[in-house]
């Protein structure tokens, strides 16, 4: 199977006034159709970097592409600027982290969703000044409707009437995700949907988008830095550090036998009942000057002087349990964690 | 609230918070009741967490002990003396004693101040001690929480996130507070991060022998760190009781919903079997009776009537006509 998403030794820096900032370098990540994969990582990583570039949406001049490719449905993303216009918005759309900042708060949500549904709508070849005929126009608001009563929002013709301050914060995901479901995209990038949420809102909200992507066969790239989240509604994890990949795994085995130094020690950190969490020491290195070979190497308790060396490339194949570190933990070693 | 094992540091009255919901020409259309009959104590060196969804009263619960809101109703006492009712001014001497932490305490710093004047500042207004007794206190502090002395002379944007979180710490302990208010003191950071600041906060702890109301409505925080919680919902408290207790046995609907909710790792999906729906309903407009019975899977006639007392037993009380039933 040919995947949706495909990216491949992608090295992307920003110019800065004090030289360029290395924020990914070589990421290699791939979504197959109808998966959820979660990009894993703390701040700084380079994982909303990583979501705005595929999308297509890094500032031009600041940004400088090294190496790699990012395709979308065989489409080259990064170099092909057409054809990302055509794709963005239908092929992939997006759910932001605060949904208000996302909305207009000017209009209504109908206006806003009837924008959408305008010059993204998903069921015909859309006319360039976005003109709906009169029977148009009424299959698109009875999809709107139907898309508000799916991801579960009471009396849908009411919420349209609001203006985006009148929701609540779970209502307003709902709405985004609703409005990213609409063009019936293949690819959703949802960069942590759920922080600003309470647990419970959370857990509805997490549902609501793994039942929806599994029943439409919608693959998900679903960024976020809390580990529990990503066990809810992954089935591959991805793990990013300080632009690099660590390491990449089907959910079962990646918190059953974390690999990485990194990634262990991110799950160690986890507060949990019998044991006090363990942090990690040091910070994650600026990328302006990121340490040579390995980047975790200052804060690794296996480091030795090939880490500095070389940069570790991603071992196996693809979807088997991919590591990229000269001294990985066995799976003996931590039989028995989590 | 009986078998408390260290005396008694704060007690908390049937407080109330009501704020006025103004409409047009500033009338009065009605009241948000954000906290009401609000009772607990505090025992000496103990933590206590505060949980509940954003909304809940939790931060007016904070800021209302503070001094910042004066309460409606009710009264809070430290070390058995009044400290806030309705209508009374706070006394300097109490205010050094309580205080309250915001989510990031380094962001309180004066961007045009050394950390060393920052640090001076709090006593210079509640003591009336020499440069020289200052400066060594300060210096004692700065250590206490793994700061270098040659720091002091640096300006805040000369020093890490981290390193302006202590300070932040430093300038709240220098005044030797008898309780701290952290109000979501975790919340935005990475876990690794919050590791590091979780552990830190215990140490302190045990070095100046202080006692922590804990704000958050991160559960396994909550739950790593506090002796007791109490449970809010809506401007009440559903639920309280030792920490351990109340996250093996949770006893109130509510409760059992928020455990629920939070992920497990290595656990079978919880969004596969959350049955909690909807959000808490609008402050400005509770339901009668009790506040949870719109969402609650186990809500009858009687609650819309009867708004129910917490019951105690054995230190753990919830605020449920229906929990002894035991077909829940």
């Amino acid at each position: 199977m040919a995947p949706l998403l495909d990216i491949a030794k992608l090295s992307l820096s920003f110019r800065t006034e004090s030289g360029p900032a290395r924020v990914l370098d070589q990421i290699d990540l791939l979504v197959q159709p109808g998966e959820i994969v979660g990009l894993v990582g703390e701040s700084g990583c380079g994982k909303t970097t990583l979501a705005r570039a595929i999308l297509g949406t890094l500032p031009e001049r600041l940004t400088e592409i090294g190496s790699g490719h990012i395709r979308l449905d065989g489409v080259d993303m990064l170099r092909d600027d057409q054809a990302t216009e055509r794709l963005r918005g239908r092929v992939v759309t997006f759910v932001p982290q605060d949904p208000f900042a996302s909305f207009n708060p000017l209009f209504r949500i109908r206006a806003q969703i009837g924008d959408l549904m305008r010059w993204k709508t998903p069921r015909r070849t859309a006319s360039r000044f976005g003109w709906r005929s009169r029977a148009e126009q009424k299959a698109d608001d009875e999809a709107v409707l139907a898309m508000l009563d799916t991801v579960q929002l009471p009396q849908p013709r009411r919420i349209l009437e609001k203006y985006p301050h009148e929701l609540s914060g779970g209502q307003r995901q709902r709405v985004m995700i609703a409005m990213a479901l609409l063009p019936e995209p293949r690819l959703i990038i949802a960069d942590e949907p759920t922080t600003a949420l309470d647990v419970t809102v959370q857990a509805q909200i997490l549902g609501l988008l793994r039942r929806l992507a599994v029943e439409r066969g919608v693959s998900v790239l679903f960024t976020t830095h809390d580990l529990g989240a990503a066990w809810e509604i992954c089935d591959r994890v991805v793990v990013m550090y300080a632009g690099q990949t660590a390491e990449i795994a089907p959910r079962e085995a990646f918190f059953a036998h974390p690999r990485h130094p990194y990634t262990r020690m991110l799950l160690q950190s986890l507060p949990e009942e019998g044991r006090d969490a363990v942090g990690i020491p040091g910070a994650v290195p600026s990328p302006l000057q990121p340490p040579p070979g390995c980047r975790f190497n200052p804060r690794c308790p296996r480091m030795t002087g090939i880490c500095r060396d070389e940069r570790p490339a991603l071992s196996g194949q693809h979807g088997a349990h991919q590591v990229a570190c000269h001294h990985p933990v066995a799976v003996s070693e931590v039989a028995g964690n989590v | 609230m009986s078998d408390l094992p260290a005396p008694t540091l704060l007690e908390v009255d049937r407080l109330g918070r009501h704020f006025p919901v103004r409409g047009f020409l500033n009338r009065r259309v009605g009241t948000l009741r954000a906290l009401d009959d609000v009772s607990f104590a505090v025992g000496e060196g103990e933590v206590l967490g505060i949980v509940g969804e954003s909304g809940c009263g939790k931060s007016t619960l904070g800021k209302t002990l503070m001094g910042i809101h004066e309460p409606t109703s009710g009264e809070v006492r430290l070390r058995g003396e009044r400290i806030a009712a309705p209508g009374q001014k706070r006394a300097a001497a109490v205010r050094a004693k309580l205080q309250y932490v915001y989510q990031d305490p380094g962001a309180s710093l004066d961007p045009r101040w050394t950390l060393r004047r920052s640090l001076h500042e709090p006593l210079i207004i509640h003591t009336d001690w020499s440069r020289a007794k200052r400066e060594e206190h300060v210096q004692a502090i700065v250590s206490a929480v793994g700061l270098p002395q040659a720091h002091l002379d640096l300006y805040p944007h000369e020093i890490s996130g981290g390193q302006q979180r202590r300070v932040g710490l430093a300038r709240i302990l220098v005044l030797g507070p008898q309780l701290i208010i952290f109000d979501e003191p975790t919340s935005g950071l990475d876990v690794s991060v919050q590791a590091t600041v979780l552990a830190l906060f215990r140490d302190l702890r045990e070095e100046f022998g202080l006692t922590y109301l804990f704000i958050s409505h991160d559960l396994a925080v909550v739950r790593s760190i506090c002796n007791r919680i109490v449970v809010m919902y809506l401007g009440r408290i559903v639920e309280i009781g030792d920490t351990a207790e109340v996250f093996r046995a949770p006893r109130h609907p509510y409760t059992r919903s928020l455990l629920a909710a939070a992920p497990r790792i290595g656990g079978p999906r919880v969004t596969e079997s959350f049955t909690l729906q909807g959000e808490p309903p609008d402050p400005s407009n509770v339901p009668s009776g009790c506040r949870f019975r719109t969402r609650c899977p186990l809500a009858i006639d009687k609650c819309a009537t009867i708004e129910p007392a917490i019951d105690f037993e054995g230190g753990h009380g919830v605020a449920c006509l229906r929990w002894r039933e035991d077909a829940l």
